[in-house]
């Protein structure tokens, strides 16, 4: 943080990545399928830039597996086949412009339950992502942990004691562990899935505040399966349901005071109303 | 341009997010190549790991393929002499040795072995446990000292050398291998089908052996199949209990001849008949094994696409 | 943990609920804890047996057995130190080779290969474990050993000169051949149990990585064998007690010479194949004496096994 902030020089290829351009993630058409049967079927919307997309839907419409296709996470399941079209800014995820490891160092992702690595201290933790992408400079990657902890509001409790193991932290620290962890990387989108579903109601509202605070840092897209919480954070708002043919498709998506609001379709009114799910 | 810039984050996190995106492009490729290098250096190892099977397989082929007739199948062995160096008879009297052998060592390890699988599976106490651990380091100690236990308990008492002798200490190798596969099978049949049975009303042991046990049996049998091919194959339990025979021998108190034996007592004899019986007798065994194997295998696959 | 902890408890619970102990009169209850008791019985029978018989042995030679260097037989002496020595860098040799290969393996099956050729593969792998030990005798002897002596033995005294650790005739027979052979035999055990414990190492933490950019080799170099490496050192140990306790094979390769080893190309005599090779027609203190070699052979194979068992079945944490 001590850095001075220089000029930026504008028109160098690197600096067109960091002025990430409107939309932040576009998806056009976008079909997953394992082993042949269709799990999330022609789904089209783009996400804005620095603001908060949630995913919502009952279980088993796909909101998940539409997330993990963003950040080609899908690759590794055998048979699992991704159609359509998954823009970064303007670069295709799918293509071949972007290896898969710059790709995914630069939308980052927290998962369901808190997946520090066990073995790694707090701090090998934080940094293991700027590691793994090849920056070996501890000046670096001091600097970009606090920056990060400090992000993840996680800075003040552990600063004395960052040779700590992982596994020290309590739950919902865990998870804004792996939140700076994402962070570090200095992603443009960060993908959040179900990041509360295993943490307690402070935990979980601390993780909400962290998510609005850090959007002037991130784009965010994040599942949810509470609907609340997609209320409170989350600017747009995607509401995807099971077809008869158990694939997912996208119902409506909309700025999120209109879904709660305002639905134009019938079946987001009786989501949200609670009628089924 | 300048628009843009006034809406963006403050300055160090661009500044950063140029950086760390600049140097891991820049390093890219080296750690691609470097991945690359690595998963080759693994499907090296791999293939360094299953070359030694298709040498041993090759060997065992050309060197004894053309011994296995009918005729040595059949026939009891004779001793190569100066003058008929190619007279060797037959291996007869050792596939019926280690069929005897390896029969009464089954009928002794299965039944001890299923029970002590439904002991283990259904009971928690410390001797439970201890018992447990017993049998697992037991499927680990050297086999040789199952034959001097046999030596000790079976040999000296009859005074003589056995069939029997080696049956003992090829179903003390069983019994821990049978029992680990049984208690398995049994601990992975649903509890729900447990609950029902007594739920009925059905008494403890009646629930076990008429819904559990039918339940594992597929399980039961992978295992007692597996524990079967590693007992023919095994050589060391024999070397000082089973003695030897030249003629058909059906009386497992008696001394009997066995095929892992008769490749060992021929792989150093005198006349190359003898060397290439024991390659050949080493292909049988290793054809014997492998059928057993596939037949544990195939029952196991089997029974996961039951259960799906 | 504590979650997992308590469901765990809970579980133990519920199967004292709804399992209950069958009345103890009861014939089945009867017959499977006598079994239960036979086999405890027959466990310590053969603990004793192997003991009682090496008694005289140690009573009269106490631990010269262990420090001696001279087995002799016929003059009735019976320093198994050498024997000792003999195992244990066979064992340690095989293991060298071994681990790097078989971990390797398992790394390379679990992740590397698709997963249609991984069954297919597997099962060759496991298939050498099923060969038995007196067909990887007969190789040895009549494979190994001749290339042993005209190919690698040459080319490794080429390389210090005849000079110690290849110092010696190069006649395939010896401590070189019986390691490679053993080698080759303990790699499907590390294999089967390295796959086994990498199987555990949480999918999320794999994920984790790989959603930070990590290439293959970072997911396997820093998340997946870090995490493996308590169970992976519990598969080494299996497969160095496997080496330890190998007897035909060795003594088929090995050149039966209980002298000291003083380089690769020694003939050698391990403990177990001494036993296999000298049991019969013994007299009865050279046969207590082999009693002792058994029972040193039974701690040691029994303490590393304990040893590896208690750590490929330690529970994994969170």
């Amino acid at each position: 943080m001590s850095q001075e902030p220089t000029t930026t020089q504008t028109g160098s290829g690197i600096e067109a990545v960091a002025l990430l351009p409107e939309p932040a993630m576009r998806l056009r058409d976008v079909s997953v399928a394992f082993s042949g049967r269709m799990a999330v079927r022609n789904v089209t919307f783009d996400v804005a830039a620095n603001k908060v997309t949630s995913m919502i839907g009952p279980s088993g419409s796909g909101k998940t597996t539409l997330l993990r296709s963003l950040n080609r996470l899908h690759d590794l399941t055998k048979g699992a086949v991704v159609k359509g079209e998954i823009q970064l800014g303007d670069i295709d995820v799918y293509g071949n412009e972007l290896p898969t490891t710059l790709l995914r160092s630069r939308i980052g992702m927290v998962f369901q339950r808190p997946n520090p690595f066990p073995t790694m201290s707090i701090y090998d933790n934080v940094v293991s992502g700027l590691r793994f992408n090849g920056i070996k400079k501890k000046s670096i990657l001091d600097e970009a942990a606090e920056s990060a902890l400090i992000s993840a509001a996680l800075w003040d409790s552990v600063k004395d004691r960052m040779k700590a193991h992982a596994s020290t932290l309590s739950g919902g620290e865990q998870q804004r562990l792996c939140i700076a962890r994402a962070l570090a990387v200095e992603p443009e989108v960060l993908l959040m899935d179900e990041p509360t579903s295993s943490l307690d109601p402070v935990s979980t509202q601390r993780i909400e505040e962290l998510m609005v605070e850090l959007k002037n840092r991130v784009t965010i897209i994040i599942v949810t399966h509470n609907m609340q919480q997609a209320a409170r954070v989350s600017d747009d708002c995607a509401f995807l349901l099971m077809a008869e043919d158990r694939a997912g498709e996208l119902i409506e998506f909309a700025p999120t005071t209109k879904i709660f609001n305002n639905p134009s379709d019938s079946r987001t009114l009786d989501y949200i109303q609670g009628r089924f799910g | 341009m300048t628009d843009v810039l006034a809406q963006l984050p403050p300055d160090p996190l661009l500044e950063r997010r140029r950086l760390v995106q600049s140097i891991a492009t820049k390093t890219q490729r080296r750690r691609a190549v470097r991945s690359s290098l690595f998963i080759g250096l693994l499907s090296a190892c791999l293939a360094m790991a299953i070359v030694p099977l298709f040498f041993v397989i090759y060997a065992l082929i050309v060197r004894g393929g053309h011994v296995l007739t009918w005729v040595f199948i059949t026939k009891v062995p004779v001793q190569p002499t100066l003058f008929e160096q190619d007279q060797i008879g037959g291996i007869g009297n050792a596939i019926l040795g280690s069929l005897v052998v390896d029969l009464v060592a089954a009928l002794i390890a299965v039944p001890l072995g299923v029970i002590l699988g439904l002991y283990l599976s259904e009971t928690e106490t410390r001797w439970a446990n201890g018992l447990r651990r017993a049998a697992e380091i037991m499927t680990g100690l050297p086999s040789i000292l199952l034959g001097i236990f046999a030596y000790i308990y079976i040999v000296t008492t009859m005074q003589s050398f056995s069939g029997f002798a080696a049956s003992i200490a090829l179903a003390m190798l069983m019994t821990p291998v049978i029992t680990k596969a049984a208690e398995t099978a049994l601990r992975s049949v649903p509890r729900t089908l447990t609950e029902a049975g007594l739920a009925l009303g059905a008494r403890q042991s009646k629930v076990s052996l008429r819904v559990v046990l039918p339940v594992a049996t597929p399980g039961i049998i992978t295992g007692v199949l597996l524990a079967l091919a590693r007992a023919i194959g095994e050589t060391a339990p024999l070397l000082f209990v089973i003695g030897a025979s030249i003629n058909y021998e059906w009386n497992p108190f008696h001394q009997m001849a066995a095929l892992p034996m008769m490749t060992f007592t021929y792989s150093s004899a005198a006349y190359d008949s003898q060397h290439a019986a024991a390659w050949g007798i080493g292909l049988m065994l290793v054809i014997i094994v492998l059928v057993l194997n596939a037949s544990a295998r195939l029952i196991a696959a089997f029974m996961r696409r039951e259960r799906h | 943990m504590t979650v997992q902890s308590s469901s765990e408890s809970l579980d133990r619970g519920l199967a004292r609920g709804v399992m209950p102990r069958a009345k103890s009169g009861s014939t089945y209850n009867y017959v499977l804890r006598g079994v239960a008791l036979l086999f405890t019985a027959v466990l310590a029978l053969f603990v004793w047996s192997v003991l009682h018989q090496s008694w005289p042995a140690w009573t009269k030679y106490g631990l010269h057995i262990l420090t001696g260097n001279n087995w002799s037989p016929a003059e009735n002496n019976f320093g198994a130190l050498a024997l000792i020595l003999a195992t244990l860098i066979t064992a340690g040799v095989a293991i060298l080779f071994a681990v790097p290969i078989g971990i390797g393996t398992a790394l390379t099956l679990n992740f590397v290969v698709p997963r249609r050729l991984a069954a297919p593969l597997t099962t060759v792998v496991e298939l050498l474990a099923a060969v038995p030990s007196v067909v990887y005798g007969l190789w040895g002897l009549n494979v190994i050993v001749p290339w042993m002596s005209t190919t690698v033995q040459p080319w490794l005294a080429s390389l210090t000169n005849s000079g110690w650790p290849f110092s010696g005739n190069a006649i395939g027979l010896g401590i070189s051949t019986a390691s490679l052979v053993l080698a080759i035999m303990v790699l499907p055990t590390i294999v089967a149990i390295s796959r086994d414990v990498i199987a555990t190492v949480p999918r999320d933490l794999i994920e984790g990585a790989l959603s930070l950019g990590a290439t293959r080799s970072q997911v396997l170099t820093r998340v997946v064998l870090p995490n493996a490496k308590i169970g992976l050192l519990g598969a080494v140990s299996l497969g160095a007690g496997r080496a330890i306790g190998e007897t035909v094979a060795v003594a088929m390769v090995i050149g039966s010479s209980p002298s000291m080893p003083h380089s690769f190309f020694s003939l050698g005599s391990t403990l177990a194949s001494t036993i296999a090779t000298q049991y019969i027609d013994s007299s009865p203190m050279h046969m207590a004496a082999l009693g002792a070699l058994a029972t040193i052979l039974m701690v040691m194979t029994a303490s590393v096994n304990a040893f590896a068992r208690a750590l490929v079945n330690r529970k994994p944490k969170s």
